[in-house]
């Protein structure tokens, strides 16, 4: 494929991996985390853990957000898209997120009205053209697809639709970081940035990490060869004793982030005083909400959603495992109460969270494979 | 925490897996159509237990019945695609391929189709004439006739235009048995050609994603390609399956499933189109996972692996066949791949629908 092929190169992968091989110390472990769900993708994609010493592992950050979401946002979504006057539209990937009695999916089998979209501009067009129907867009993801939910509410504003609204869950990336790294059991060298959600917000908001917390970062983008050379990046640091916020993805990442999508968030948004995420509990300032200036298009606000919270089970143990302080398996209700087709935690309920790869591929999901030479 | 107790979790797990699945989903979605896990939970814990039979136990694409000194093959398959015409086919001709192929994937000679057609109310006459055209087309293309039949028309609403259902009957070459339990740590793993190509057609000539691209569905008779290798490997030819809803991940996964060995893969060996890689990449779904319609997976022993390739690509349809992989002892039961960045992945089997990824 033109444009990717270069990034995904097996000669320049070597040569890289050889390098940060070069400047690991024999004697020291490193744990890196890479904050966002996308990141982890491109690492079990491509088998990047493969190329990488013994003593570097990646630590799999909390950034997938469809597996943060708590079952309680998920029921509320649910109960709207039950209500025979709407048209509920979502993300793909959202259709299976597990509320407390089922997801999307099985809701819509049982007749609810709910379509996929790709872009909240596609939820916007069903509701021009269903003007006799309550249009309704669940909004999920970090600063990435927060500009785009922005954007559409601003037309929808300027249209004067009265049948579209915004469940919205937008979450922002830097409180739960913040979080991880105020917890004293913690270990962790460095951070692997966010590429996509850093062509919004910019490379300035990671600068707490060195300044407060003493942990570089290095903001990366999707190829498995812009990761091995963040993580590289992130190793010269530890070696040399730097400690900073660097940009491996400037091609895509302007260091002040995008000013115009900051703008359009800026008026349609602000912040939420908390918000749950699934297995992590409650986090201050985390998410957004509808600014009083888009109240109408609210659909918290047009349904009275209750805000029912669903207690995650006592047992789950996400953020001990999200640490690295426990294992997959030694969480309380791993595989018993917890397994991917009914994911109590959040780990469990992408493919590429720690746990479902853990209940999926055992051991192999973290180990290197020594399975011999290549076919 | 003790290997001990992590090997009881892992113990526990296995055990569980090998447990004959329940099937509790209070009501019917669309991912149990989709060919992944909820396909399989939907088949191995409902229909297998109720129909319980050993012609119908291991779940290949055709069953074998056996009739005197012969084995019948048996298998049917209905067809709601929509659009009903799309780039490289239509419906009609993707129900005889898909039945045809099914029967010559378990080494059968087709001789004869069953076609019912559900019509809805409504649908343009010409619409059905260029499918029942396409029906007669593809039948004659593959040497087989549509024997029997059945029509049916439902109320305007209640059907996309058009269903097609195809059930084959064809005798089982007696040289050959294809089956998992034949395969052996060493066998080569052989791809007919690209991947993906007839669901990267579907999803874009649906035109929900606005994107545009040449890509053609690969629907087509594997007669030819069956031919050539059964006479380039004979009784090496180990197994064969046509790799249509759940793609080939979903094939190799049975097969190490079924066979108890390891499915190693080659990344740079997979056949897969500039255009249907960028499609894929663009929508967040992966090729192995995308169905095909004409393309056939097979395991060969060693020796006659390199023969058995250059008979596939010898002939049309076969000309971008590769070696994908080989048979292993471990990893057992799993299907592993060599990135081409140099990495290994295991390749799971397909959950849910393959659903796009937002980041």
């Amino acid at each position: 494929m033109k444009y990717v092929d270069e990034f995904r190169n097996g000669a320049l992968a070597r040569a890289v991996a050889a390098e940060i091989a070069s400047v690991t110390d024999p004697q020291r472990h490193y744990k890196v985390m890479e904050v966002c769900g996308g990141h982890t993708h491109t690492i079990y994609r491509h088998g990047i853990k493969d190329l990488l010493p013994d003593q570097v592992e990646l630590v799999h950050g909390p950034g997938c957000p469809v597996c943060v979401l708590p079952m309680g946002r998920v029921d509320e979504g649910i109960e709207i898209a039950e209500r025979p006057e709407v048209i509920f539209t979502c993300f793909g990937d959202m259709m299976r997120v597990p509320g407390s009695k089922g997801n999307l999916l099985e809701v819509k089998a049982e007749g609810a009205d709910i379509r996929m979209v790709y872009s909240p501009l596609d939820a916007l067009r069903i509701a021009r053209e269903n003007p006799d129907r309550e249009v309704v867009f669940y909004a999920i993801g970090f600063e990435t697809t927060a500009p785009s939910t922005a954007l559409t509410l601003q037309r929808a504003k300027k249209e004067g639709l009265r049948n579209f609204s915004v469940f919205c869950n937008h979450v922002t990336i830097v409180p739960p970081v913040r979080a991880l790294l105020d917890s004293p059991d913690l270990r962790l060298d460095g951070f692997i940035g966010p590429g996509h959600v850093s062509t919004v917000i910019g490379c300035r908001p990671y600068e707490f990490m060195p300044h407060d917390y003493g942990k570089p970062c290095v903001v990366a983008g999707f190829e498995p060869l812009d990761l091995l050379q963040s993580v590289l990046m992130l190793m010269r640091q530890l070696g040399e004793g730097r400690c900073e916020v660097e940009n491996q993805y400037g091609r895509a990442v302007p260091w002040e982030g995008n000013l115009q999508a900051l703008k359009a968030m800026a008026e349609v948004f602000e912040l939420r005083p908390y918000f749950e995420w699934r297995g992590l509990g409650f986090i201050a300032q985390s998410a957004l909400k509808l600014s009083p200036a888009y109240t109408d298009f609210d659909a918290e606000v047009r349904y009275t959603t209750p805000g029912v919270r669903v207690a995650d089970p006592k047992a789950c143990q996400c953020g001990e495992v999200l640490k690295g302080v426990l294992k997959p398996p030694e969480c309380k209700v791993f595989g018993t109460a917890c397994t991917p087709e009914r994911p109590l935690g959040a780990l469990m309920v992408s493919s590429e969270g720690a746990c479902a790869a853990y209940y999926n591929f055992g051991r192999k999901s973290f180990e290197k494979v020594e399975i011999g030479s290549r076919p | 925490m003790s290997e001990g107790r992590e090997q009881r979790v892992l113990d526990a797990l296995e055990q569980g897996r090998r447990r004959p699945p329940k099937f509790t989903a209070p009501r019917i979605d669309m991912s149990h159509g989709a060919g992944g896990k909820a396909t399989h939970k939907l088949i191995e814990g409902l229909l297998l237990p109720a129909f319980s039979n050993p012609a119908l136990a291991p779940l290949s694409d055709a069953a074998l019945l056996p009739f005197g000194d012969a084995r019948l093959a048996f298998t049917t398959d209905s067809f709601v695609v929509r659009p009903l015409v799309f780039p490289g086919g239509s419906i009609g001709e993707l129900a005889v391929n898909g039945t045809v192929n099914d029967l010559v994937v378990s080494g059968a000679t087709p001789i004869g189709l069953s076609a019912a057609l559900i019509v809805e109310e409504g649908l343009r006459t010409e619409v059905l004439v260029h499918e029942v055209e396409a029906m007669a087309a593809a039948a004659g293309r593959a040497g087989v006739p549509i024997a029997t039949g059945d029509t049916k028309v439902v109320e305007r609403g209640k059907g996309d235009g058009l269903y097609v259902v195809t059930t084959g009957i064809g005798i089982a070459d007696p040289g050959l048995d294809l089956s998992s339990a034949s395969v052996r740590p060493g066998d080569k793993i052989l791809c007919s050609g690209t991947l993906g190509d007839h669901g990267a057609a579907i999803l874009i000539a649906r035109g929900d994603l606005e994107l545009e691209a040449e890509v053609f569905s690969d629907t087509r008779p594997l007669t030819p390609l069956v031919k050539a290798l059964k006479d380039a490997a004979g009784p090496e030819l180990r197994f064969m399956r046509d790799p249509t809803r759940g793609g080939v991940g979903t094939v190799l996964n049975e097969l190490a499933r079924d066979s108890g060995y390891g499915v190693v893969l080659r990344e740079e060996k997979l056949p897969v189109r500039d255009v249907v890689n960028g499609a894929c990449e663009i929508l967040g779904i992966d090729p192995l996972y995308v169905a095909n319609e004409g393309k056939l997976i097979a395991v060969v022993a060693p020796e006659a692996a390199d023969a058995a390739l250059e008979a596939l690509r010898g002939v049309e349809g076969g000309e971008e066949a590769e070696i994908i992989g080989e048979v292993r002892e471990e990893p057992a039961r799993m299907v592993l791949m060599h990135t081409q960045f140099g990495g290994t992945r295991m390749i799971d089997m397909l959950v849910g629908d393959p659903l796009p990824r937002i980041c």
